[in-house]
C-alpha cells in the first residue's frame, strides 16, 4: 500500500478488517469512538455489519453472539464502558468464545478526564470480571503496532478460544504517524477449523489438547453453551470430577503456549546496571530517555512489553538478574510494577508514575535512571 | 388427553402408548428434545414453564423447521433453563442479556430462527433496556416472556410485574411499585407481533408462538404463568392447580374484551388474551443491514 498519515484508532480498525473481523458492536465513548466510526463506514463494504448497541453491556453480548454465529467480532470502548463489559467478558472466558475488546484507556476513576490518556485499566483487564479466568491483554506502542497487534489479537483469540483485550490509550489512539500498511492478503490470519463431524463433536472437550475447536451455530453442530460450569458437552454440571478438569484445562491453556502469546521487545546492553520495563505510551517516553541516558554514558537496557497478560514473567525475571535497578514508568499509580516487583526478587524497583492524564515524560524516567 | 387436543397436534392415541424407552424415536415432537439430557427438568412440580416449552416445541414442529435452523437464547432465572432441554443451537447467557446476545447471533446468522426465552425480571428489569431496543430495531427475534410476577429462582422477590399490594420476600409489607405492562411496552417500542395468553390456554400459546416465529421482525409472546412455590405461597393463592384455575377465571379473550362497554373495559382487571398487535409495514433489521451492505458495496457515499 502507500504511506499515509494515520491515527492509532484508525489503524486498529484496519487491523480488524485485515484479520477478518466482520462484526462490530459498540457504544460511543471518548477516546475510542473513531474505531466505531471507521468500522461503520468500512465494514459494510466488505460484507460485514456494524451495530451501535444500547450500551456496552449489550455491545459485549452482541459480539459474543455474533462470534457464536461464526463471525470474527470486536468491540471498542474506554474505562467506564470496559467496566460495563466485565460481566459478559467473564461469560466469553467461561464459554471460550473468541472475541476482541479494544480498551482505549482514559483517565479514571469514573468519568475522570475523558480526553486524557491513562494506563489505569491494567489490573481491570486482568481481574475485572469475577472468578478465576484466563485472559490475554496486549498493548501497542505505535500506530503501526496498533494495526499489527489488532491482527494478533484476533489470531490469539481464535487460536485459544479466549477473549483478547487490546489495551491502548488516548495517546496512541489519537496520535497520527505515517504508516505503510501491508497488503492484507499477505498477512497470516487464523481461521476456525472444526475437524470432527457433528455426531462426534465435543464442544468443550478436555481430550483434544488445550483448545477444542469451536463450531458456529447453524452449521449442523447443535450443542449447548452456558455460563454455568459445564461438562464437555456444554451441559450444566455440579460434579467436581467434571468441574476440576475443565478448570485445569482452561486456566492452563494460555500458560502452556506462552511462547506464542508473550511478545516483548528487548533492547539490551550487556553490562547495564539499570533496566526499564515499559509498555504502551510510556514505552515511547522510555525509549527517548534510554537514548539520552546512553548518550550521557549510562549503561541501560529496556524491555518493552507488548503482551501485558499473561505477564511476561520469564523475560522480566531474566532481565532482573542482569541489573541492579528496574524502572517501571506507568500512567497510573503503580499497577504493572506490582508484577515486576514479584518477578525481580531483591532488585530495586523504581516506580515512575503519574495519574493526572499526562504522559510520563522522558525527563522523569531519566531522573530515575540517574538515581 | 382430550380428543380435540390430540387432533390439534395430529397425535394418535397409539403414539402415547409406546413404551417409554422408544418415545424419542417414535415421535417427531419428542425429537426436538435432547434425549441425552436427564429429565425431569429443574422446575418445581406443577410449574408452568414446561407447558410453555411444550408449546414452543409444537410450534417449531408445525412450522416444519429442522433442529439445525433454530437457535434458542435465554438469560438467567427459571425460564433461562429452558433451552438446555431442547435439541437446537442453545445459548444460555447472563441475566437480562438474552436479547443482546441474540442480536449478534441473528446478524451473524440471519437465516436462523432465533428465539429468546426470558422471565419477567429478566426481560423487564435487568434486561429492560435490551428489550425496548430490540423491539425498536425490529430485529428478527421471537421473544417469549414467561411472566410469573416474581423472581422465582432466587426465592420470591418482587419483580417489575408483581401487582401492587402483593407479598414478596422483599416486599413483606406488600409491593408498592406499579407493574410494567409488558405487551404495551413492546408495542410502544416497535415490536411487529405481540400476543398474550396464559399457561392454562395451551392451544392459544401454540398458535401465538407459531405466528411469532413466522413473523419476520421482532415478536413477543407473553405467556402468563404463576409461581406456586414462592408467589403463590406468600400470597396464599393455593396449589398449582388452583393457580391454574385462577388464570382461567381471571382472563378474558381479546374478542370478549372488545365487546365490553368503554366503562367496563376501563374497569377490567382481567388478563386480556389474544393477538394484541401486528405491524406488517416495518422492515426487519437484518434485511435492512443487507440493503445497507449492498449500497456500501455499490459505491455508496464515502
Amino acid at each position: 500500500m502507500a504511506v499515509s498519515l494515520m491515527q492509532g484508532n484508525e489503524a486498529i480498525g484496519w487491523g480488524a478488517l485485515a484479520a477478518g473481523c466482520r462484526f462490530f458492536a459498540g457504544y460511543p465513548i471518548t477516546p475510542s469512538t473513531e474505531i466505531a466510526e471507521m468500522l461503520s463506514r468500512e465494514l459494510p463494504k466488505v460484507g460485514g455489519t456494524f451495530i451501535q448497541m444500547e450500551d456496552e453491556i449489550a455491545s459485549m453480548a452482541a459480539i459474543i453472539g455474533a462470534s457464536v454465529g461464526g463471525l470474527k467480532a470486536m468491540t471498542a470502548t474506554s474505562g467506564p464502558g470496559f467496566s460495563l463489559m466485565q460481566e459478559n467478558l467473564g461469560y466469553a472466558a467461561m464459554t471460550e468464545v473468541p472475541c476482541v475488546i479494544v480498551n482505549v484507556q482514559r483517565l479514571g476513576p469514573s468519568t475522570g478526564r475523558a480526553t486524557a490518556g491513562s494506563q489505569g485499566d491494567v489490573m481491570q483487564a486482568r481481574w475485572g470480571t469475577h472468578g478465576d479466568h484466563p485472559i490475554i491483554a496486549i498493548s501497542p506502542t505505535s500506530v503501526r503496532q496498533s494495526f499489527d497487534l489488532t491482527i494478533k489479537a484476533f489470531n490469539l483469540s481464535e487460536q485459544y478460544r479466549t477473549p483478547v483485550i487490546l489495551l491502548t490509550e488516548a495517546i496512541i489512539g489519537h496520535m497520527r504517524e505515517p504508516v505503510d500498511l501491508p497488503e492484507f492478503e499477505t498477512l497470516e490470519v487464523v481461521e476456525r477449523v472444526v475437524t470432527s463431524s457433528p455426531d462426534e463433536y465435543v464442544p468443550f472437550s478436555n481430550e483434544m489438547g488445550d483448545v477444542p475447536p469451536l463450531a458456529g451455530f447453524g452449521q449442523g453442530y447443535r450443542y449447548h453453551i452456558t455460563g454455568l460450569f459445564h461438562d464437555q458437552m456444554g451441559f450444566p454440571t455440579q460434579r467436581l470430577d467434571e468441574i476440576n478438569p475443565w478448570l485445569e484445562r482452561v486456566n492452563n491453556k494460555l500458560n502452556n503456549h506462552l511462547d506464542e502469546i508473550v511478545m516483548v521487545e528487548e533492547d539490551i546492553q550487556e553490562d547495564a546496571t539499570v533496566a526499564i520495563v515499559a509498555y504502551g505510551a510510556s514505552a515511547r517516553s522510555a525509549r527517548h530517555a534510554l537514548k539520552v541516558a546512553r548518550s550521557q554514558g549510562h549503561r541501560a537496557s529496556m524491555l518493552t512489553l507488548l503482551t501485558i497478560w499473561p505477564f511476561p514473567e520469564v523475560q522480566v525475571e531474566k532481565l532482573g538478574e542482569r541489573v541492579e535497578r528496574v524502572i517501571v514508568p506507568e500512567m497510573n499509580l503503580g499497577q504493572l510494577a506490582l508484577e515486576v516487583e514479584r518477578m525481580v526478587g531483591r532488585r530495586k524497583v523504581v516506580r515512575v508514575n503519574r495519574a493526572d492524564g499526562e504522559m510520563v515524560t522522558p525527563q522523569m524516567i531519566l531522573d530515575a535512571i540517574e538515581g | 388427553m382430550a380428543e380435540h387436543i390430540l387432533d390439534a397436534h395430529e397425535l394418535d392415541v397409539d403414539e402415547i402408548r409406546i413404551p417409554r424407552e422408544n418415545w424419542f424415536e417414535s415421535s417427531e415432537t419428542l425429537q426436538k428434545l435432547r434425549k441425552n439430557k436427564k429429565f425431569p427438568t429443574i422446575w418445581c412440580a406443577g410449574c408452568g414453564n414446561g407447558i410453555v416449552m411444550g408449546s414452543l416445541i409444537r410450534a417449531i414442529e408445525h412450522l416444519g423447521l429442522s433442529n439445525d435452523e433454530v437457535a434458542l437464547v435465554s438469560g438467567i432465572g427459571c425460564a433461562g433453563r429452558m433451552p438446555v432441554y431442547m435439541d437446537f443451537n442453545t445459548l444460555h447467557t447472563n441475566h437480562g442479556r438474552a436479547l443482546a446476545f441474540a442480536t449478534g447471533l441473528k446478524i451473524a446468522r440471519p437465516d436462523m430462527k432465533v428465539i429468546a426465552i426470558m422471565g419477567d425480571g429478566d426481560a423487564l428489569a435487568i434486561g429492560g433496556n435490551h428489550f425496548i431496543h430490540a423491539a425498536r430495531r425490529n430485529i428478527g427475534i421471537t421473544s417469549i416472556v414467561i411472566n410469573n410476577a416474581i423472581y422465582g429462582m432466587t426465592g420470591g422477590q418482587y419483580s417489575p410485574t408483581t401487582p401492587i399490594g402483593k407479598q414478596a420476600t422483599t416486599a413483606p409489607y406488600g409491593n408498592i411499585e406499579p407493574s410494567f405492562p409488558l405487551c404495551e411496552l413492546a408495542i410502544a417500542a416497535g415490536a411487529t407481533y405481540v400476543a398474550r395468553s396464559t399457561v392454562y390456554h395451551v392451544l392459544e400459546l401454540d398458535k401465538y408462538i407459531e405466528a411469532a416465529i413466522r413473523k419476520d421482525g421482532f415478536s413477543l409472546v407473553e405467556a402468563v404463568s404463576y409461581c406456586h412455590t414462592t408467589y403463590g405461597r406468600l400470597n396464599k393463592f393455593g396449589t398449582a392447580p388452583e393457580m391454574m384455575r385462577d388464570l382461567k377465571k381471571n382472563s378474558i379473550s381479546k374478542a370478549a374484551y372488545e365487546k365490553l362497554s368503554a366503562k367496563r373495559q376501563a374497569g377490567n382487571s382481567k388478563i386480556v388474551r389474544g393477538v394484541l398487535h401486528v405491524n406488517d409495514e416495518r422492515e426487519e433489521f437484518t434485511k435492512l443491514c443487507r440493503k445497507l451492505t449492498e449500497q456500501a458495496q455499490g459505491g455508496g457515499r464515502q
